[in-house]
């Protein structure tokens, strides 16, 4: 290549940036009426990093009352209104509008489009998402309920009937959970719909699906689940606000109606829900996993089909929320099996990242770092999984912090941890700036410790019987010590997350400058400047393999001779 | 050597087609719509007979066969209007097109009709017993449904009339007919659950 040493000449215009940033006010006018995928993206990564520290704030209050027992530091009422709010926000305040953002960000890049299919849609999206959480965050200040002024919904973040009716939930906290979430969800909904489109119609030329990367079938098949994961969830909330202001009976039991049927509905979203949540991070291993291995990702079709494999099968597995109410034996059974059924395309996918590293060359950067954690961490979790998947040992569990232990360590075990690799790995590309290493290590190693204090210990408590959402114990049941390990993690937990925000920060003004492709990479995004132009690439790429850029940095081995 | 093309070695395994974005946009918010409709739907089949007083459906309910068969009849005549847009028959199109959205209001009109009866004289309302509660819920979210098809297929119409509508937009057009369909799928759904089995 005559005119520079990246790889592809022509897609990176070299021309230097001449642009003139206006006003304050225009720039923030530009963000706001932007329909670009990756300003989009940016916005739904950084409202969600915001929630992640609300909702980490809430964590910390819950788990200063908890630290000892008989405290009194929350009164019970708020107690409630604080871990059905810790819930709400890191679910659909966090989780969703964080894999949401990526997806925006990367897929458009990593297929070689300019943008995504709908970008005003797109952008209709985020503003429903983000209005729809700050309404829900209104209601402390707005929602007169039992306890009079400022209350926030109370009835976990599970919110089933009938204490979510409007006898039994007096005043508008219930609504405000009910209508914020719907309003979120159109905007989800909407994002499905475009992340779909794009996949499908606006690859670049030569690739198809099957060279597409792993993270785009990944996103693939999670907007394909959101499309009836996040509808039943709407569908069951319009029937509460039915019930709750029209005298609809759907959850009524004394008019016939059964409270298990909202069980039933909300599940039927919630067990889904979490795989949509986990599947993005499965997509951003399979992308750091191989770079830092210096190996192409071992069985690729494998994963694509354990990957749908996943998504279809936990369509069958809700009622293993519901163990205990009361279903009969078949059920129970069906349940059982199915959700056993669904450990297996997922340990496929964990051997086959163990493959990809085995003989590899691999390079502990930051990204790999929290990568390799998740792998560790993602099995143990999977494993108390399919141990509450047994329906006996569930009666014994269910709503213990055995269970709160299990979810979370998937929750921030897994998907945190995975997220966190995708910010060290991404945000050169997205800022054009390198984070700094020891930072990064030092996040890393205080996070595990913190993360092992409070979610490996927890798991003791509740096997020694500790219910769930219960804002203070007794002493002397031998759940105190541990509970006071639990709440110290938090707090180390708590003191990571500072250095990572600060790292953030920090490199943005200070960080060394990264280059289009600073960890060596071979998807497309890596193909353009960092960070990308808003018109992403100068020229349409053309690839011939999955690792087009493996092609041009080695085209005497290129990928397309072995596919 | 072109720095920016890598030669396609062994062909490119797809001719390149790809569908057209407006198609899959659609089927995917009507996969959507579905999920959301079947809740209802499996709320209503629950339902079915666990009312504890009021009206029963038997005792109440007239079969709506006029009002189904001009909804499903809009699809046939969407259907024509779209082969005559191919064409570029543009008045033919606006016949046709607007024939559907008579249809669906003769539709609309029929529920409300249908409401009317049942509100006024039967006594059935949303809180008045399981029936009536899923018998308005389904019912009323396949209506708002069709009141938002008909507002966009009456923009349409009035882009037709206006002359702004040629036949190079079939594509968009073919789009928003995608949705009447669905309407009309969902209709025969309801139709089955609610006045034949639930009856």
């Amino acid at each position: 290549m005559a005119d520079s040493t990246l790889p592809i000449g022509g897609a990176i215009d070299l021309t230097p940036p001449g642009e003139v940033y206006g006003t304050w006010l225009e720039q923030v006018h530009e963000w706001v009426v932007t329909v670009d995928h990756k300003k989009i993206g940016l916005m739904y990564i950084a409202y969600a990093l915001i929630f992640l520290l609300v909702g980490g704030v809430e964590a910390i209050l819950l788990r200063i009352q908890l630290a000892v027992p008989h405290n009194n530091f929350l009164s019970p009422e708020v107690f409630n209104r604080i871990f059905t709010m810790h819930g709400t926000t890191m679910v659909f305040l966090m989780g969703m509008p964080l894999i949401i953002g990526f997806g925006n960000y990367l897929v458009p890049l990593m297929i070689g489009a300019r943008d995504m299919a709908f970008p005003r849609l797109n952008a209709f999206s985020f503003w429903m998402t983000s209005l729809g959480g700050l309404f829900l965050y209104y209601s402390f200040i707005g929602g007169v309920g039992l306890q009079g002024a400022g209350s926030a919904p109370d009835v976990t973040w599970w919110a089933y009937a009938p204490l979510t009716e409007r006898a039994f939930s007096r005043g508008h906290s219930t609504d405000y959970w009910a209508l914020a979430l719907i309003v979120s969800g159109f905007g989800t909904i909407g994002a499905a719909v475009n992340i779909i489109a794009t996949t499908l119609c606006m690859r670049c030329k030569g690739m198809t699906l099957f060279r597409m990367p792993l993270l785009v079938w990944l996103n693939l098949v999670v907007a394909g689940m959101i499309l009836v994961t996040i509808s039943p969830l709407t569908a069951a909330q319009i029937m509460l606000v039915i019930d709750r202001y029209l005298g609809g009976h759907f959850f009524d039991s004394q008019a016939g109606g059964s409270p298990v049927v909202w069980n039933h509905f909300f599940w039927i979203f919630g067990h889904p829900e979490v795989y949509v949540l986990v599947l993005p991070a499965f997509a951003i291993a399979n992308e750091i996993i191989p770079v830092f291995s210096r190996k192409a990702i071992f069985g690729y079709p494998a994963m694509v089909a354990a990957s749908a494999g996943i998504g279809i099968i936990s369509l069958s597995v809700w009622a293993h929320h519901m163990f205990t109410v009361g279903m009969n034996s078949a059920s129970n059974a069906f349940f059982v099996l199915s959700t056993g059924l669904v450990g297996v395309p997922t340990g496929i996918k964990i051997f086959n990242w163990l493959a990809t590293m085995w003989g590899g060359k691999i390079r502990f950067a930051t990204p790999m770092l929290f990568c390799n954690a998740f792998l560790i961490q993602f099995l143990f979790a999977g494993l108390t999984g399919i141990m509450l998947s047994v329906a006996p040992w569930n009666w014994q569990l269910h709503n213990s912090y055995f269970v709160v232990a299990h979810f979370h360590y998937v929750l921030v075990g897994a998907i945190v941890f995975c997220f966190l690799g995708g910010f060290y790995y991404w945000y050169p590309k997205m800022t054009g700036r390198m984070l700094d290493e020891r930072l990064g290590k030092w996040h890393f190693w205080l996070f595990v410790l913190g993360f092992h204090m409070t979610f490996d210990f927890m798991h003791i408590p509740g096997l020694l019987g500790m219910p769930r959402s219960i804002y203070t114990y007794e002493p002397g049941r031998g759940w105190d010590g541990w509970n006071m390990i639990v709440s110290i993690g938090g707090f180390v937990q708590a003191v990571a997350t500072l250095i990572f925000v600060y790292n953030l920060v920090y490199s943005y003004f200070k960080g060394p400058e990264a280059g289009p492709d600073p960890w060596d990479a071979w998807t497309l995004e890596w193909a353009t400047a960092s960070p990308p132009p808003d018109y992403n690439f100068a020229s349409e790429p053309v690839v011939s393999s999955r690792r087009p850029l493996w092609d041009l940095k080695h085209p005497e081995d290129p990928d397309s001779r072995y596919e | 050597m072109s720095a920016s093309t890598i030669p396609l070695a062994h062909g490119s395994a797809n001719d390149g087609w790809m569908p057209y974005k407006g198609t899959v946009g659609m089927l995917s918010l009507i996969v959507a719509e579905t999920a959301i409709f079947g809740i209802f739907v499996v709320a209503y089949v629950y339902y079915i007979g666990k009312s504890i007083s009021g009206p029963l459906p038997r005792q109440v309910l007239d079969v709506p066969i006029f009002n189904t068969v001009c909804l499903l009849s809009s699809s046939l005549t969407i259907w024509m209007s779209e082969r005559m847009l191919k064409k570029g028959a543009m008045g033919a199109f606006s016949l046709w097109w607007a024939l559907t959205v008579v249809l669906g209001a003769i539709f609309l009109a029929g529920t409300a009709l249908e409401w009317k009866k049942l509100i006024y004289k039967d006594g059935l309302t949303i809180s008045t017993n399981l029936f009536g509660t899923t018998f308005y819920s389904l019912v009323g979210l396949h209506a708002s449904h069709v009141i938002i098809g008909l507002t966009m297929l009456s923009i349409v119409l009035i882009f037709a009339l206006t002359g702004k509508l040629k036949s190079e937009h079939s594509h968009q057009v073919e789009v928003l007919s995608l949705y009447w369909h669905f309407v009309d799928a969902v209709w025969v759904v309801v139709f089955t659950v609610v006045y034949i089995i639930g009856r």
